[in-house]
């Protein structure tokens, strides 16, 4: 039926006098499981099928969605589209003009082990209930949470140009949090990751892998002895940055300001703009030598959260150097970009959180490469620093120059070994002058590929999926401790 | 930001056409005999049936041209089944028969596979509700054309003051029920329209929003006009030292700094111990100035007169001159801690409780103006950006300004000024109140709409500076 509807909407966006049209329907099914303190808190399982409906007529834009799957429905929908793009010719300044492409026939399903619906929701609340009963077994945790989210999408692209694809996306992820509240402060533990753990295209074996009550009681030990710890020290020191915490900064500061559409202006009034103006393009000096990151939507980079086969105008996954022995070499475009800029080809970034969202330009799996440091290497080659990991809070300015984040945990690095605790650790800096600061990045062997579930943008808001490969990295002459600072 | 009627973006002769609409959102009559299928269907002890049908559409625009340009017509259907004191959901937007069971079954499934909840409370019976009006015909009728003429006009405005325009217009309709197997059934309709613009010079920007359910209060180009001069007037931005400095902040700046408070007022989060008001309710914490409502009933709120579990939803005072005096409750969390049920949980189940989604600030009497000519070194905000927690207990929050900061010297507003970073516990910022604005619907990006006045607060943290 996904090819039915998607023929009748692009045959009726046609006939309404489209010159272009593109049809998604997605049916999305979701498990969402939460504890709190060994009791269930959300168990929620839903559906959701519809179609979106992109053209272009009279040289503009129009989008229309619905859930009303009949052939009335879908055609109304398409009729809606034109009308809407007639709409916005009301307010063009020229046609719209996009890279071409070529057309695809294809199918794709990324390779997982265990489906998460398939497992019995008694089992993976077990787990959770398992993992609180460890936290609150530490004396001083005053909370204990875990969560699970599994998320099958299948969705049919079809263009008026011919193209047919069909992709089948499972994503799995989940994490725990311990939180103590003593002397009138709050201090928390996440495992493995804060805001919602890990998250991976992958089935149930992700879960798994994580070892969720094996590493209960740690950071529930973790969080309550951060009450004790020393504060985060300001000034500028060296910081050594674990790789959850540095794949959310690779997101923030240069996953975000290599976005085509933020670059020209096309995202102004929420998410922001970007200080890599296309004039920077294989011109600016945005990391030191040995800082290099790809956006890899390729499952040969892993199975990221912003792994596809193709993206959602129909291009396929590729790999873009965005950064290359620390030059800017590339941004995140889609067809309509890639043309405005003088690129010949999209680099397949167009991502739609649901069949009733326009697909926008987001991240793919936005990595660092590893290095060729071992991390106790790392360690034993830092005299002092201080060691920050999982993120705690994050910000940065609407052009992408100043951020500040902190992070739950830290350790002061002296003389080589890891030493006491710190708590409350920040740091804040500007974007290019914090990159061009690394001078060592770990090796394989510690890189991860991180999923950030929560990344927000577009009006109306979509929510989406990116990915993050990182290793932890060494950075000098950071500015810390500033969140606190009085 | 002052509130005008000049002019409406639904101009009436474009009214009366509906050219680009698929369809009207679906009527309570509809959404009852959904709700009445799956009712039957269901094998629960109990079951709840919440339905809603959103028609919503959204013209986009950016560099003084429309480049997206949206609608969309969404059915949401969510069970709840409790069986045997233990309860769980299912969604879907299908309604034929099959799906409709499918629901029901996957509601009672998930529900039967958990240990006993032993918070759970039987399901409530027939509710009386107060009666609002948030539903206008004039947004609903709204087409994308009405949108794109509005928007072309202040296109046209940017491209005649060589400024460059982004923002959105958007208008919608949402229609929901709430019903259950006790014969409780509570239904809501409204509408919505926003109106929100960034203005652009080469080296400056300005910036303002609003929203209300009726469009006939939108008035784009008295917004955009707004913009256009914050931008112009903060053109060539001067770098000052970050430091600690009298604010004076705009309605939206203070909504999205206040906005972090939402949570902390939740019953659940006091038992949690992850609320700002551990050990604090009944002490004085804030300026005798701050005094501040939850109250779905305020002529410039919104949203249900009731809550997630059908509870109608009462006015609670939660600060009294500075003093938190109260929480609220989901019905759960009341029995928990011996207080009555406020109706302000969330749908169940859930692990968060409860929370004020309505907050009204008690407002003075100043105007920005005033709060300008009587500061001598100060800084002018407009909006505030990227706000996140950097400390839950003494909610120090982080975040950037953004789009029309300025600088005020001597009584005056004396140029814009590079965006600063902010680092500044809010505890602290609200004991430190000086003035108040009377208390407006604003609207920024972090929170939810609330009704708050402008406010001039000393020593506020400014911690960095960026590059522009």
């Amino acid at each position: 039926m996904m090819q039915d509807w998607a023929n009748w909407a692009i045959e009726t966006a046609k006939r309404r006098g489209a010159s272009y049209a593109d049809a998604r329907v997605m049916d999305i099914r979701q498990r969402e499981i939460t504890t709190k303190n060994a009791e269930v808190g959300t168990l929620v399982e839903s559906e959701s099928l519809g179609i979106g409906v992109r053209v272009v007529a009279s040289g503009a834009w129009g989008f229309a969605s619905t859930d009303r799957l009949t052939r009335e429905g879908v055609q109304a929908c398409a009729a809606e589209a034109v009308a809407i793009a007639k709409a916005s010719a009301l307010a063009k300044r020229e046609d719209v003009a996009m890279a071409p492409e070529e057309v695809f026939v294809d199918t794709w399903q990324n390779p997982f082990l265990k489906d998460p619906f398939r497992i019995p929701v008694e089992r993976q609340i077990d787990l959770l209930l398992a993992a609180d009963k460890e936290m609150l077994s530490v004396k001083g945790v005053t909370l204990a949470e875990g969560a699970m989210t599994f998320r099958r999408i299948d969705q049919l692209f079809a263009s008026s140009t011919g193209s047919v694809i069909q992709q089948v996306k499972m994503q799995s992820g989940g994490g725990i949090v311990a939180t103590s509240f003593a002397n009138g402060e709050i201090q928390k533990r996440s495992y493995p990751n804060s805001f919602g753990g890990q998250h991976m295209l992958q089935g149930y074996e992700l879960i798994e892998s994580m070892d969720l009550a094996g590493n209960a009681r740690r950071i529930g030990e973790e969080a309550v002895a951060l009450h004790a710890a020393a504060q985060c020290p300001e000034g500028t020191r060296t910081v050594i940055l674990g790789a959850s915490q540095l794949s959310l900064q690779i997101h923030e500061s240069i996953g975000h300001p290599i976005e085509l559409d933020r670059v020209l202006g096309q995202e102004a009034n929420f998410a922001g703009m970007s200080f890599l103006t296309v004039d920077k393009l294989r011109n600016l000096k945005y990391g030191s030598e040995i800082v290099n990151v790809v956006a890899d939507a390729r499952l040969a980079h892993g199975p990221g959260l912003g792994t596809f086969a193709y993206d959602d105008e129909g291009v396929p996954a590729q790999c873009t150097p965005i950064i290359t022995n620390g030059l800017f070499t590339g941004y995140l475009s889609n067809r309509e970009t890639a043309s405005a800029i003088g690129e010949t080809r999209s680099n397949g970034t167009m991502r739609t959180e649901s069949w009733n969202r326009l697909p926008i330009i987001r991240m793919t799996n936005v990595s660092l490469n590893p290095g060729t440091w071992k991390y106790d290497d790392l360690i034993a080659d830092t005299d002092d620093a201080i060691l920050m990991e999982t993120n705690r809070s994050w910000s940065i300015d609407d052009r992408r120059y100043l951020f500040q984040f902190s992070t739950e945990i830290g350790w002061e690095i002296k003389n080589g070994k890891k030493t006491r605790m710190i708590k409350n650790p920040s740091y804040s800096g500007i974007t290019t002058e914090f990159w061009n600061s690394c001078d060592a990045i770990c090796s394989r062997e510690h890189w991860t590929l991180w999923g950030t579930p929560n990344c927000g943008k577009g009006q109306p808001m979509q929510t989406m999926g990116t990915g993050h490969g990182a290793a932890p990295a060494r950075f000098r002459n950071i500015r810390v401790g500033v969140a606190f600072a009085k | 930001m002052p509130r005008t009627k000049k002019k409406s973006a639904a101009p009436r002769s474009a009214r009366s056409a509906i050219r680009a609409k698929n369809s009207e959102g679906l009527s309570f009559a509809e959404l009852e005999h959904i709700a009445a299928r799956i009712l039957k269907l269901s094998e629960a002890d109990e079951t709840e049936v919440e339905i809603s049908h959103t028609v919503d559409g959204l013209t986009r625009f950016a560099n003084n041209t429309i480049h997206q340009h949206v609608a969309e017509h969404t059915l949401h259907i969510t069970v709840r089944a409790v069986v045997d004191g233990r309860t769980a959901r299912a969604s879907t937007n299908k309604t034929d028969e099959e799906s409709l069971r499918h629901a029901a079954e996957m509601a009672v499934r998930l529900a039967k596979n958990q240990p006993q909840n032993r918070d759970l409370l039987p399901m409530l019976g027939r509710q009386k509700y107060s009666k609002v009006a948030r539903f206008f015909a004039a947004t609903a009728r709204a087409t994308a054309e009405d949108r794109a003429r509005a928007v072309s006009r202040v296109c046209r405005m940017a491209d005649a003051k060589k400024q460059t325009a982004a923002g959105i217009l958007s208008t919608g309709e949402v229609r929901s029920l709430l019903a259950n197997s006790k014969g409780l059934s509570a239904r809501h309709e409204e509408t919505d329209s926003e109106f929100s613009i960034t203005v652009m010079d080469a080296d400056s920007s300005g910036w303002a929003k609003a929203n209300s359910p009726d469009i006939r209060e939108i008035d784009p180009d008295a917004l955009a006009a707004a913009a256009s001069r914050k931008s112009a007037e903060s053109r060539s931005p001067r770098e000052i030292a970050p430091g600690h400095y009298t604010a004076i902040l705009e309605p939206s700046a203070v909504l999205d700094l206040v906005g972090f408070l939402f949570y902390d007022f939740a019953g659940t989060a006091i038992l949690d111990k992850r609320s700002c008001f551990n050990d604090r309710m009944g002490k004085k914490i804030f300026s005798d100035r701050v005094t501040l409502w939850d109250d779905v009933y305020h002529p410039l709120q919104t949203g249900a007169p009731y809550d997630g579990e059908g509870v109608p939803r009462q006015k609670v005072l939660l600060v009294d001159r500075g003093v938190p005096k109260n929480l609220v409750y989901a019905r759960a969390t009341a029995k928990k801690m011996k207080a009555k049920p406020t109706g302000h949980g969330f749908a169940l189940p859930n692990e968060y409780g409860e929370a004020p989604m309505n907050l009204v600030f008690a407002g003075g009497d100043k105007s920005v103006e005033e709060m300008v000519r009587s500061t001598d070194r100060g800084i002018l905000v407009t909006r505030l950006w990227y706000i996140r927690e950097v400390d839950p207990y003494e909610k120090i929050l982080t975040g950037m300004t953004r789009d029309g900061t300025f600088l005020v010297e001597d009584g005056k507003v004396a140029g814009g000024l590079r965006n600063f970073r902010f680092n500044q516990s809010i505890l602290e910022m609200l004991s430190n109140v000086e003035m108040l604005g009377p208390a407006v619907r604003a609207a920024g990006e972090e929170a939810f709409e609330m009704v708050v006045p402008a406010m001039k607060v000393r020593n506020f943290h400014f911690s960095e500076v960026t590059k522009f």
